[in-house]
Protein backbone atom coordinates (compact mmCIF):
# COMPACT_ATOMS: atom_id res chain seq x y z
CA UNK A 1 0.00 0.00 0.00
CA UNK A 2 1.60 3.40 -0.59
CA UNK A 3 1.33 5.92 2.19
CA UNK A 4 2.80 8.69 0.17
CA UNK A 5 3.89 10.02 -3.55
CA UNK A 6 5.27 12.89 -4.24
CA UNK A 7 5.18 14.08 -8.04
CA UNK A 8 7.24 16.46 -9.37
CA UNK A 9 7.79 18.39 -5.76
CA UNK A 10 9.83 21.12 -6.34
CA UNK A 11 10.30 23.72 -3.53
CA UNK A 12 11.33 27.33 -3.56
CA UNK A 13 11.67 29.14 -1.15
CA UNK A 14 12.92 33.24 -0.98
CA UNK A 15 13.27 32.57 -5.08
CA UNK A 16 16.29 30.14 -4.32
CA UNK A 17 15.27 26.58 -5.31
CA UNK A 18 15.84 24.25 -3.09
CA UNK A 19 14.64 21.04 -4.01
CA UNK A 20 13.83 20.27 -7.80
CA UNK A 21 11.32 17.50 -9.65
CA UNK A 22 11.30 14.69 -7.01
CA UNK A 23 9.16 12.12 -7.36
CA UNK A 24 9.07 8.82 -5.06
CA UNK A 25 6.54 6.73 -3.26
CA UNK A 26 6.41 5.37 0.51
CA UNK A 27 5.14 2.04 0.92
CA UNK A 28 3.64 0.13 3.73
CA UNK A 29 6.84 -2.01 5.67
CA UNK A 30 9.25 0.13 4.72
CA UNK A 31 12.28 2.15 6.97
CA UNK A 32 13.24 5.04 4.87
CA UNK A 33 16.49 6.95 5.80
CA UNK A 34 16.72 10.14 4.50
CA UNK A 35 20.29 11.33 4.07
CA UNK A 36 22.15 14.15 2.65
CA UNK A 37 24.66 17.12 3.54
CA UNK A 38 23.60 19.84 5.52
CA UNK A 39 21.11 22.34 3.41
CA UNK A 40 20.27 19.28 0.89
CA UNK A 41 16.84 19.91 2.11
CA UNK A 42 16.08 17.11 4.06
CA UNK A 43 13.78 19.41 6.31
CA UNK A 44 12.54 21.01 3.38
CA UNK A 45 11.08 17.65 1.47
CA UNK A 46 9.50 16.59 4.48
CA UNK A 47 7.92 19.30 5.51
CA UNK A 48 6.58 20.45 1.33
CA UNK A 49 5.30 16.44 1.94
CA UNK A 50 3.37 17.34 4.69
CA UNK A 51 1.90 20.48 2.80
CA UNK A 52 3.54 23.12 5.49
CA UNK A 53 5.65 24.28 3.51
CA UNK A 54 4.30 25.63 -0.52
CA UNK A 55 5.23 23.84 -3.30
CA UNK A 56 4.89 22.79 -7.04
CA UNK A 57 3.97 19.38 -8.04
CA UNK A 58 2.02 17.42 -5.73
CA UNK A 59 2.23 15.09 -2.46
CA UNK A 60 -0.48 13.03 -1.66
CA UNK A 61 -0.43 14.05 2.07
CA UNK A 62 -0.40 17.94 1.10
CA UNK A 63 -4.09 17.42 -0.62
CA UNK A 64 -5.52 15.73 2.34
CA UNK A 65 -7.99 17.83 4.75
CA UNK A 66 -5.94 18.79 7.71
CA UNK A 67 -7.68 16.86 10.19
CA UNK A 68 -7.30 13.76 7.57
CA UNK A 69 -3.40 14.39 7.61
CA UNK A 70 -3.30 14.52 11.16
CA UNK A 71 -4.84 10.88 11.05
CA UNK A 72 -2.37 9.72 7.82
CA UNK A 73 1.10 11.00 9.10
CA UNK A 74 2.76 12.15 12.37
CA UNK A 75 5.64 14.89 11.93
CA UNK A 76 8.47 15.04 14.69
CA UNK A 77 10.40 18.47 14.27
CA UNK A 78 13.82 19.03 14.59
CA UNK A 79 13.12 21.83 17.22
CA UNK A 80 12.01 19.93 20.11
CA UNK A 81 9.63 22.22 21.69
CA UNK A 82 8.01 21.92 24.82
CA UNK A 83 6.48 25.30 25.58
CA UNK A 84 5.15 24.49 28.98
CA UNK A 85 5.84 22.71 32.08
CA UNK A 86 3.21 19.91 31.88
CA UNK A 87 3.94 15.96 32.50
CA UNK A 88 5.38 13.17 29.82
CA UNK A 89 2.08 11.68 30.18
CA UNK A 90 0.38 14.92 29.13
CA UNK A 91 2.74 15.43 26.36
CA UNK A 92 2.68 12.18 24.63
CA UNK A 93 -0.98 12.18 24.61
CA UNK A 94 -1.05 15.43 22.69
CA UNK A 95 -0.47 12.95 20.09
CA UNK A 96 -3.97 11.66 20.39
CA UNK A 97 -5.26 15.26 19.37
CA UNK A 98 -6.34 14.67 15.58
CA UNK A 99 -8.05 11.37 17.25
CA UNK A 100 -9.78 13.18 19.60
CA UNK A 101 -13.21 15.11 18.27
CA UNK A 102 -15.12 17.63 19.51
CA UNK A 103 -15.56 18.28 23.17
CA UNK A 104 -15.26 14.40 24.21
CA UNK A 105 -12.29 14.02 26.36
CA UNK A 106 -9.59 10.73 25.77
CA UNK A 107 -11.46 7.65 25.44
CA UNK A 108 -9.34 4.03 27.26
CA UNK A 109 -8.45 3.15 23.82
CA UNK A 110 -6.44 6.71 23.52
CA UNK A 111 -5.14 5.81 26.79
CA UNK A 112 -4.11 2.08 25.91
CA UNK A 113 -1.75 4.17 23.01
CA UNK A 114 -0.38 6.70 25.11
CA UNK A 115 0.55 3.68 27.58
CA UNK A 116 2.38 1.57 24.66
CA UNK A 117 3.88 4.70 23.29
CA UNK A 118 5.50 5.36 27.07
CA UNK A 119 6.40 1.36 26.93
CA UNK A 120 8.02 1.73 23.73
CA UNK A 121 10.50 4.47 24.55
CA UNK A 122 11.00 3.22 27.80
CA UNK A 123 9.44 6.18 29.48
CA UNK A 124 7.27 4.68 32.36
CA UNK A 125 9.49 5.65 34.77
CA UNK A 126 9.25 9.23 33.74
CA UNK A 127 5.79 9.51 33.07
CA UNK A 128 4.77 11.84 35.88
CA UNK A 129 7.81 13.97 35.50
CA UNK A 130 7.73 17.60 34.42
CA UNK A 131 9.25 17.25 30.44
CA UNK A 132 10.46 20.50 30.58
CA UNK A 133 13.20 19.40 33.66
CA UNK A 134 14.07 16.64 31.67
CA UNK A 135 17.68 16.31 29.61
CA UNK A 136 17.78 17.01 25.88
CA UNK A 137 18.06 13.22 24.95
CA UNK A 138 14.79 12.48 27.22
CA UNK A 139 13.39 14.76 25.80
CA UNK A 140 13.93 13.64 22.37
CA UNK A 141 12.14 10.14 23.52
CA UNK A 142 9.09 12.11 24.76
CA UNK A 143 9.02 13.74 21.66
CA UNK A 144 9.06 10.01 19.53
CA UNK A 145 6.75 8.67 22.05
CA UNK A 146 4.17 11.89 21.28
CA UNK A 147 4.68 10.81 17.63
CA UNK A 148 4.06 7.10 18.32
CA UNK A 149 1.00 7.65 20.42
CA UNK A 150 -0.33 9.19 17.47
CA UNK A 151 -0.67 6.00 15.86
CA UNK A 152 -0.52 6.80 12.10
CA UNK A 153 -0.03 4.47 9.20
CA UNK A 154 3.51 7.11 8.04
CA UNK A 155 5.49 8.61 10.34
CA UNK A 156 8.15 11.03 9.92
CA UNK A 157 10.87 12.37 11.78
CA UNK A 158 13.47 15.34 11.54
CA UNK A 159 16.86 13.68 12.99
CA UNK A 160 15.05 11.99 15.69
CA UNK A 161 18.19 10.27 17.22
CA UNK A 162 20.29 13.54 17.36
CA UNK A 163 21.46 13.98 20.69
CA UNK A 164 20.59 10.65 22.16
CA UNK A 165 23.17 8.01 23.92
CA UNK A 166 24.47 5.35 21.37
CA UNK A 167 22.09 2.82 23.22
CA UNK A 168 18.89 5.12 22.47
CA UNK A 169 19.92 5.71 19.08
CA UNK A 170 19.94 1.85 18.31
CA UNK A 171 16.92 1.55 20.56
CA UNK A 172 14.92 3.91 18.36
CA UNK A 173 16.09 2.63 15.47
CA UNK A 174 14.95 -1.13 16.48
CA UNK A 175 11.57 0.63 17.10
CA UNK A 176 11.12 2.60 13.72
CA UNK A 177 12.27 -0.93 12.13
CA UNK A 178 9.44 -2.58 14.11
CA UNK A 179 7.09 -0.13 13.01
CA UNK A 180 7.97 -0.98 9.77
CA UNK A 181 7.73 -4.68 10.11
CA UNK A 182 4.38 -4.05 11.61
CA UNK A 183 3.16 -2.52 7.90
CA UNK A 184 3.59 1.01 8.82
CA UNK A 185 5.96 2.95 6.99
CA UNK A 186 8.71 5.51 8.84
CA UNK A 187 10.80 8.33 7.03
CA UNK A 188 13.28 9.61 9.27
CA UNK A 189 16.02 11.96 8.39
CA UNK A 190 19.60 11.08 9.67
CA UNK A 191 23.36 12.23 9.99
CA UNK A 192 24.47 8.96 11.43
CA UNK A 193 25.12 6.53 7.78
CA UNK A 194 26.28 3.91 9.80
CA UNK A 195 22.99 3.23 11.85
CA UNK A 196 21.09 4.24 8.42
CA UNK A 197 23.19 1.13 6.85
CA UNK A 198 21.99 -0.98 9.23
CA UNK A 199 18.64 -0.34 10.02
CA UNK A 200 16.51 1.26 6.92
CA UNK A 201 15.08 -0.86 4.37
CA UNK A 202 15.56 1.90 1.87
CA UNK A 203 17.99 5.39 1.57
CA UNK A 204 16.84 8.30 -0.05
CA UNK A 205 19.84 10.83 -0.73
CA UNK A 206 19.20 14.09 -1.15
CA UNK A 207 21.40 16.16 -2.95
CA UNK A 208 22.84 18.85 -5.61
CA UNK A 209 18.95 20.34 -5.37
CA UNK A 210 17.75 16.98 -5.92
CA UNK A 211 17.02 13.14 -5.66
CA UNK A 212 20.58 12.31 -5.83
CA UNK A 213 19.67 8.48 -4.99
CA UNK A 214 17.14 6.01 -4.34
CA UNK A 215 17.36 2.62 -3.45
CA UNK A 216 18.72 -0.19 -0.56
CA UNK A 217 21.64 0.79 1.79
CA UNK A 218 24.52 -0.59 -0.39
CA UNK A 219 23.02 0.71 -3.36
CA UNK A 220 22.93 4.61 -2.22
CA UNK A 221 26.11 3.96 -0.33
CA UNK A 222 28.23 3.53 -3.16
CA UNK A 223 31.92 5.03 -3.32
CA UNK A 224 30.50 7.25 -6.33
CA UNK A 225 27.87 9.04 -4.42
CA UNK A 226 29.36 9.05 -1.11
CA UNK A 227 31.98 11.62 -3.01
CA UNK A 228 30.19 13.37 -5.22
CA UNK A 229 27.30 14.37 -2.86
CA UNK A 230 28.86 14.15 0.67
CA UNK A 231 32.74 14.64 -0.27
CA UNK A 232 33.95 11.55 2.03
CA UNK A 233 34.95 8.46 1.67
CA UNK A 234 33.84 5.43 3.76
CA UNK A 235 34.48 1.60 4.62
CA UNK A 236 31.06 -0.46 3.81
CA UNK A 237 31.50 -4.20 4.73
CA UNK A 238 28.99 -6.86 5.48
CA UNK A 239 29.98 -8.90 8.27
CA UNK A 240 28.19 -11.51 10.24
CA UNK A 241 26.57 -9.03 12.66
CA UNK A 242 25.36 -7.17 10.00
CA UNK A 243 26.50 -4.16 7.40
CA UNK A 244 29.26 -1.80 8.97
CA UNK A 245 29.63 1.44 7.56
CA UNK A 246 32.55 3.72 8.86
CA UNK A 247 33.17 7.08 6.82
CA UNK A 248 37.02 7.46 6.94
CA UNK A 249 38.22 10.77 5.18
CA UNK A 250 37.43 13.93 3.33
CA UNK A 251 37.54 14.27 -0.30
CA UNK A 252 38.15 17.26 -1.52
CA UNK B 1 -8.78 18.92 37.91
CA UNK B 2 -12.36 19.33 39.39
CA UNK B 3 -11.29 20.06 43.11
CA UNK B 4 -10.00 23.38 41.82
CA UNK B 5 -13.27 23.91 39.66
CA UNK B 6 -15.02 23.64 42.43
CA UNK B 7 -12.12 26.09 44.81
CA UNK B 8 -12.06 28.85 42.18
CA UNK B 9 -15.84 29.04 41.94
CA UNK B 10 -17.22 29.04 45.53
CA UNK B 11 -14.24 31.77 45.86
CA UNK B 12 -15.82 34.04 42.60
CA UNK B 13 -19.37 33.05 44.24
CA UNK B 14 -18.63 34.23 47.67
CA UNK B 15 -16.76 37.42 46.33
CA UNK B 16 -19.35 37.76 44.53
CA UNK B 17 -21.97 37.97 47.19
CA UNK B 18 -19.31 40.27 49.27
CA UNK B 19 -19.18 42.59 46.46
CA UNK B 20 -22.55 43.17 46.61
CA UNK B 21 -22.60 43.57 50.33
CA UNK B 22 -19.88 46.34 49.97
CA UNK B 23 -20.95 49.75 49.98
CA UNK B 24 -21.69 53.26 51.49
CA UNK B 25 -25.41 52.59 52.05
CA UNK B 26 -25.17 50.42 55.08
CA UNK B 27 -27.74 47.65 54.03
CA UNK B 28 -26.78 44.35 55.75
CA UNK B 29 -25.60 41.92 54.00
CA UNK B 30 -29.28 39.20 54.47
CA UNK B 31 -31.31 42.33 53.87
CA UNK B 32 -29.58 43.55 50.77
CA UNK B 33 -29.86 39.63 49.38
CA UNK B 34 -33.60 39.65 50.04
CA UNK B 35 -33.97 43.39 48.78
CA UNK B 36 -32.17 42.07 45.62
CA UNK B 37 -34.13 38.99 45.14
CA UNK B 38 -37.82 39.92 46.29
CA UNK B 39 -37.76 43.94 45.64
CA UNK B 40 -40.09 45.66 47.79
CA UNK B 41 -40.31 49.53 48.76
CA UNK B 42 -37.89 51.74 49.98
CA UNK B 43 -34.08 52.64 48.94
CA UNK B 44 -32.84 49.02 49.27
CA UNK B 45 -33.92 47.58 46.41
CA UNK B 46 -33.23 50.64 43.75
CA UNK B 47 -29.08 50.78 45.90
CA UNK B 48 -29.15 47.04 45.27
CA UNK B 49 -30.36 45.95 41.71
CA UNK B 50 -29.10 49.58 40.23
CA UNK B 51 -25.87 50.36 41.73
CA UNK B 52 -24.22 47.06 43.56
CA UNK B 53 -25.82 44.07 41.19
CA UNK B 54 -24.41 46.27 37.73
CA UNK B 55 -21.04 46.56 40.09
CA UNK B 56 -20.88 43.31 41.26
CA UNK B 57 -21.55 41.29 37.40
CA UNK B 58 -18.94 43.97 35.68
CA UNK B 59 -16.49 42.71 38.29
CA UNK B 60 -17.48 38.77 37.52
CA UNK B 61 -17.38 39.71 33.51
CA UNK B 62 -14.10 41.54 33.27
CA UNK B 63 -12.46 39.66 35.36
CA UNK B 64 -13.21 36.81 33.41
CA UNK B 65 -12.52 38.22 30.24
CA UNK B 66 -9.25 39.29 31.29
CA UNK B 67 -8.22 36.04 32.48
CA UNK B 68 -9.49 33.68 29.63
CA UNK B 69 -8.23 36.40 26.99
CA UNK B 70 -4.52 36.63 28.83
CA UNK B 71 -4.25 32.71 29.17
CA UNK B 72 -5.32 32.45 25.71
CA UNK B 73 -2.40 34.79 24.50
CA UNK B 74 -0.01 33.30 26.41
CA UNK B 75 -1.16 29.97 24.89
CA UNK B 76 -1.10 30.83 21.46
CA UNK B 77 2.26 32.94 21.89
CA UNK B 78 3.66 30.08 24.28
CA UNK B 79 5.06 32.99 25.99
CA UNK B 80 3.98 33.75 29.70
CA UNK B 81 4.99 37.13 29.57
CA UNK B 82 2.02 38.03 27.25
CA UNK B 83 -0.91 40.13 28.30
CA UNK B 84 -4.29 40.95 26.76
CA UNK B 85 -3.44 44.51 26.13
CA UNK B 86 -0.50 43.06 23.86
CA UNK B 87 -2.54 43.13 20.49
CA UNK B 88 -3.57 47.07 21.04
CA UNK B 89 -7.15 46.40 21.20
CA UNK B 90 -6.54 48.32 24.84
CA UNK B 91 -5.36 50.59 23.72
CA UNK B 92 -7.32 51.77 20.77
CA UNK B 93 -10.13 51.04 23.02
CA UNK B 94 -9.10 53.83 25.34
CA UNK B 95 -7.86 56.05 22.60
CA UNK B 96 -12.00 55.64 21.40
CA UNK B 97 -13.21 56.44 25.31
CA UNK B 98 -11.00 59.54 25.59
CA UNK B 99 -11.53 61.30 22.47
CA UNK B 100 -15.26 61.21 23.26
CA UNK B 101 -14.52 62.52 26.57
CA UNK B 102 -12.11 65.54 24.83
CA UNK B 103 -15.21 66.14 22.20
CA UNK B 104 -17.68 66.46 24.87
CA UNK B 105 -19.78 63.27 23.25
CA UNK B 106 -19.18 61.31 26.87
CA UNK B 107 -21.62 64.38 29.02
CA UNK B 108 -24.13 64.07 26.28
CA UNK B 109 -25.43 60.57 26.66
CA UNK B 110 -23.91 57.69 28.81
CA UNK B 111 -23.61 55.32 26.40
CA UNK B 112 -21.55 57.49 24.24
CA UNK B 113 -18.38 56.59 25.89
CA UNK B 114 -18.46 52.87 25.70
CA UNK B 115 -20.01 52.77 22.20
CA UNK B 116 -16.79 55.34 21.28
CA UNK B 117 -14.17 52.87 22.91
CA UNK B 118 -16.14 49.92 20.88
CA UNK B 119 -15.64 51.88 17.91
CA UNK B 120 -11.66 52.09 18.72
CA UNK B 121 -11.19 48.65 19.61
CA UNK B 122 -13.03 47.81 16.31
CA UNK B 123 -10.31 50.11 14.51
CA UNK B 124 -7.76 48.67 16.44
CA UNK B 125 -8.65 44.88 15.25
CA UNK B 126 -8.93 45.62 11.93
CA UNK B 127 -5.92 47.54 11.73
CA UNK B 128 -4.09 44.28 13.39
CA UNK B 129 -5.40 41.93 10.92
CA UNK B 130 -4.53 44.33 7.96
CA UNK B 131 -0.93 44.41 9.43
CA UNK B 132 -0.77 40.81 10.43
CA UNK B 133 -1.93 39.33 7.70
CA UNK B 134 -3.76 35.82 7.17
CA UNK B 135 -0.71 34.07 7.20
CA UNK B 136 1.82 35.72 9.92
CA UNK B 137 3.46 34.41 12.42
CA UNK B 138 3.25 35.06 16.22
CA UNK B 139 6.06 37.51 15.70
CA UNK B 140 3.84 39.80 13.52
CA UNK B 141 1.39 39.52 15.80
CA UNK B 142 3.24 40.80 18.46
CA UNK B 143 4.75 43.26 16.43
CA UNK B 144 1.70 44.56 14.82
CA UNK B 145 0.09 45.21 18.38
CA UNK B 146 2.83 46.82 19.29
CA UNK B 147 2.82 49.19 16.74
CA UNK B 148 -0.81 49.54 17.36
CA UNK B 149 -0.45 50.10 20.80
CA UNK B 150 2.24 52.97 20.34
CA UNK B 151 0.21 54.75 18.11
CA UNK B 152 -2.66 54.23 20.47
CA UNK B 153 -0.99 55.51 23.28
CA UNK B 154 0.50 58.50 21.16
CA UNK B 155 -3.04 60.14 19.78
CA UNK B 156 -4.41 59.77 23.36
CA UNK B 157 -1.18 61.76 24.69
CA UNK B 158 -2.03 64.06 21.90
CA UNK B 159 -5.44 64.72 23.45
CA UNK B 160 -4.26 65.04 26.53
CA UNK B 161 -1.66 67.69 25.16
CA UNK B 162 -4.37 69.08 23.67
CA UNK B 163 -6.84 69.14 26.16
CA UNK B 164 -8.64 72.70 26.70
CA UNK B 165 -8.76 72.89 30.73
CA UNK B 166 -7.41 70.92 33.36
CA UNK B 167 -10.33 69.68 34.33
CA UNK B 168 -11.48 67.67 30.97
CA UNK B 169 -7.67 66.28 30.86
CA UNK B 170 -7.99 65.14 34.44
CA UNK B 171 -11.57 63.27 33.95
CA UNK B 172 -9.76 61.69 30.41
CA UNK B 173 -6.62 60.90 33.48
CA UNK B 174 -9.03 59.64 35.74
CA UNK B 175 -11.15 57.15 33.53
CA UNK B 176 -7.80 56.08 32.31
CA UNK B 177 -6.98 54.46 35.83
CA UNK B 178 -9.90 52.20 35.19
CA UNK B 179 -13.05 51.77 37.60
CA UNK B 180 -16.31 50.33 38.31
CA UNK B 181 -18.04 52.76 40.50
CA UNK B 182 -21.21 54.36 39.41
CA UNK B 183 -21.84 51.87 36.48
CA UNK B 184 -25.33 50.57 35.29
CA UNK B 185 -26.92 48.09 34.07
CA UNK B 186 -26.54 49.67 30.45
CA UNK B 187 -23.42 49.17 30.60
CA UNK B 188 -24.14 45.18 31.75
CA UNK B 189 -26.05 45.09 28.70
CA UNK B 190 -23.35 46.42 26.34
CA UNK B 191 -20.86 44.22 27.21
CA UNK B 192 -22.44 40.68 27.92
CA UNK B 193 -23.00 40.05 24.46
CA UNK B 194 -19.62 40.53 23.38
CA UNK B 195 -18.01 39.31 26.31
CA UNK B 196 -19.88 36.37 25.81
CA UNK B 197 -19.10 35.80 21.98
CA UNK B 198 -15.50 36.31 22.75
CA UNK B 199 -15.72 33.89 25.31
CA UNK B 200 -17.15 31.26 23.66
CA UNK B 201 -15.12 31.55 20.61
CA UNK B 202 -11.89 31.48 23.14
CA UNK B 203 -13.29 28.50 24.75
CA UNK B 204 -13.33 26.61 21.46
CA UNK B 205 -9.31 27.15 21.07
CA UNK B 206 -8.40 24.90 24.22
CA UNK B 207 -6.72 21.64 22.05
CA UNK B 208 -5.05 23.90 19.24
CA UNK B 209 -3.49 25.68 22.21
CA UNK B 210 -2.72 22.67 24.05
CA UNK B 211 -1.23 21.36 20.85
CA UNK B 212 0.85 24.21 20.33
CA UNK B 213 2.48 23.13 23.37
CA UNK B 214 5.00 21.33 20.65
CA UNK B 215 5.56 24.22 18.99
CA UNK B 216 3.62 25.46 15.15
CA UNK B 217 5.16 23.18 13.13
CA UNK B 218 3.91 20.36 15.18
CA UNK B 219 0.45 21.31 15.63
CA UNK B 220 -0.21 22.18 12.40
CA UNK B 221 1.28 18.37 10.91
CA UNK B 222 -1.56 16.99 13.64
CA UNK B 223 -4.44 19.11 11.71
CA UNK B 224 -4.47 22.24 13.46
CA UNK B 225 -5.68 25.08 11.54
CA UNK B 226 -3.01 27.71 12.40
CA UNK B 227 -4.66 30.65 10.14
CA UNK B 228 -8.38 30.45 11.77
CA UNK B 229 -6.85 29.56 15.20
CA UNK B 230 -5.11 33.32 15.09
CA UNK B 231 -8.45 34.93 13.59
CA UNK B 232 -10.58 33.38 16.50
CA UNK B 233 -7.97 34.41 19.01
CA UNK B 234 -7.45 38.01 17.97
CA UNK B 235 -11.42 38.59 17.30
CA UNK B 236 -12.35 36.57 20.67
CA UNK B 237 -9.79 38.44 22.77
CA UNK B 238 -11.05 42.09 20.83
CA UNK B 239 -14.39 41.31 22.24
CA UNK B 240 -13.80 40.60 25.23
CA UNK B 241 -10.79 43.12 26.12
CA UNK B 242 -12.59 45.84 24.33
CA UNK B 243 -15.89 45.31 25.90
CA UNK B 244 -13.71 45.41 29.00
CA UNK B 245 -12.24 48.60 28.46
CA UNK B 246 -14.92 50.42 27.19
CA UNK B 247 -17.34 49.70 30.85
CA UNK B 248 -14.27 49.90 32.81
CA UNK B 249 -10.95 51.49 31.54
CA UNK B 250 -8.03 49.94 31.33
CA UNK B 251 -7.33 47.35 34.37
CA UNK B 252 -4.22 46.13 34.08
CA UNK B 253 -1.67 42.89 35.53
CA UNK B 254 -5.24 40.67 35.85
CA UNK B 255 -4.59 39.17 32.61
CA UNK B 256 -0.99 38.65 33.14
CA UNK B 257 -0.88 37.42 36.64
CA UNK B 258 -3.89 35.42 36.89
CA UNK B 259 -2.50 32.80 34.49
CA UNK B 260 0.17 32.64 35.86
CA UNK B 261 -0.36 32.43 39.00
CA UNK B 262 -2.77 29.01 38.42
CA UNK B 263 -0.59 27.41 35.72
CA UNK B 264 1.09 25.06 38.38
CA UNK B 265 -2.59 24.41 39.37
CA UNK B 266 -3.47 22.77 36.05
CA UNK B 267 -0.62 21.12 35.27
CA UNK B 268 0.21 23.40 32.91
CA UNK B 269 -1.94 22.85 30.24
CA UNK B 270 -2.90 26.03 28.26
CA UNK B 271 -6.59 24.32 27.53
CA UNK B 272 -7.64 23.96 31.45
CA UNK B 273 -6.13 27.18 32.19
CA UNK B 274 -8.66 28.79 30.05
CA UNK B 275 -11.66 28.28 31.80
CA UNK B 276 -9.22 28.65 35.41
CA UNK B 277 -8.00 32.18 34.54
CA UNK B 278 -11.68 33.13 33.81
CA UNK B 279 -12.91 32.05 37.51
CA UNK B 280 -9.80 33.28 38.95
CA UNK B 281 -9.78 36.41 37.04
CA UNK B 282 -13.44 36.86 38.24
CA UNK B 283 -12.64 36.11 42.02
CA UNK B 284 -9.27 38.38 41.56
CA UNK B 285 -11.23 41.93 40.00
CA UNK B 286 -13.84 41.41 42.60
CA UNK B 287 -11.42 41.47 45.17
CA UNK B 288 -10.24 44.24 44.17
CA UNK B 289 -13.50 45.90 43.89
CA UNK B 290 -13.95 45.10 47.36
CA UNK B 291 -10.84 46.64 48.51
CA UNK B 292 -10.73 49.83 46.62
CA UNK B 293 -14.22 50.26 48.52
CA UNK B 294 -12.85 48.96 52.21
CA UNK B 295 -9.46 50.62 52.14
CA UNK B 296 -9.94 54.34 50.93
CA UNK B 297 -14.15 54.40 51.06
CA UNK B 298 -13.95 58.65 50.67
CA UNK B 299 -11.55 59.08 48.07
CA UNK B 300 -12.70 56.78 45.07
CA UNK B 301 -9.45 54.54 44.89
CA UNK B 302 -8.92 53.61 41.34
CA UNK B 303 -9.97 49.57 40.03
CA UNK B 304 -6.64 49.64 37.81
CA UNK B 305 -4.81 51.39 39.85
CA UNK B 306 -4.75 48.98 42.92
CA UNK B 307 -4.51 45.98 40.71
CA UNK B 308 -1.21 47.04 39.14
CA UNK B 309 -0.24 47.73 42.66
CA UNK B 310 -1.02 44.22 43.73
CA UNK B 311 -0.42 42.76 40.71
CA UNK B 312 3.47 44.16 39.75
CA UNK B 313 4.57 42.81 43.01
CA UNK B 314 2.73 39.59 42.77
CA UNK B 315 4.02 39.04 39.63
CA UNK B 316 7.96 39.95 41.11
CA UNK B 317 7.38 37.47 43.36
CA UNK B 318 6.48 34.97 40.57
CA UNK B 319 9.27 35.85 38.71
CA UNK B 320 12.08 35.38 41.95
CA UNK B 321 10.67 31.97 42.24
CA UNK B 322 11.12 30.84 38.29
CA UNK B 323 14.70 32.38 38.38
CA UNK B 324 14.49 29.78 41.80
CA UNK B 325 13.52 27.20 39.81
CA UNK B 326 16.15 27.70 36.95
CA UNK B 327 19.21 27.30 39.04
Amino acid sequence: MTLLSLRDLSVRLRGRSILTDVTLDVEAGEFIGLIGPNGAGKTTLMRAALGLLPHEGTSSLAVLPPAARGRAAAWMPQARDIAWPVTVETLVALGRTPHVSGWQGMGPQDRAHVDAALETMGLEHLRHRTATRLSGGEQAMALIARALAQQTPLLMADEPIAGLDPANQIATMQVFARLAGEGRAVIASLHDLGLAARHCTRLILLGEGGLAADGPPAEVLTPENLARIFHVSAHYATTPQGPVFQPLEVIR
Amino acid sequence: MKPLALCLSALATALFLASLSVGPAHIGALDGLSALILGGDGPEPLVMREIRLPRALLGVMIGASLGISGAALQGYLRNPLAEPGLIGVSGSAALGAVLAIHTGLAAVTTLALPVAALAGAGSGVLLILLLAGPRGGSITLILAGIAISALAAALTSLVLNLSPNPYAASEIVFWMMGSLADRSMTHVWLAAPLMLAGGVALLTLGRGLDALTLGEDAAEAMGLRLARLRLTLVLGTAAMVGAAVAVAGAIGFVGLVVPHLLRPLVGARPSRLLWASGLGGAAMVLAADIAVRLVLPERDLKLGVLTAIVGAPLFLHLIYKTRGGQT
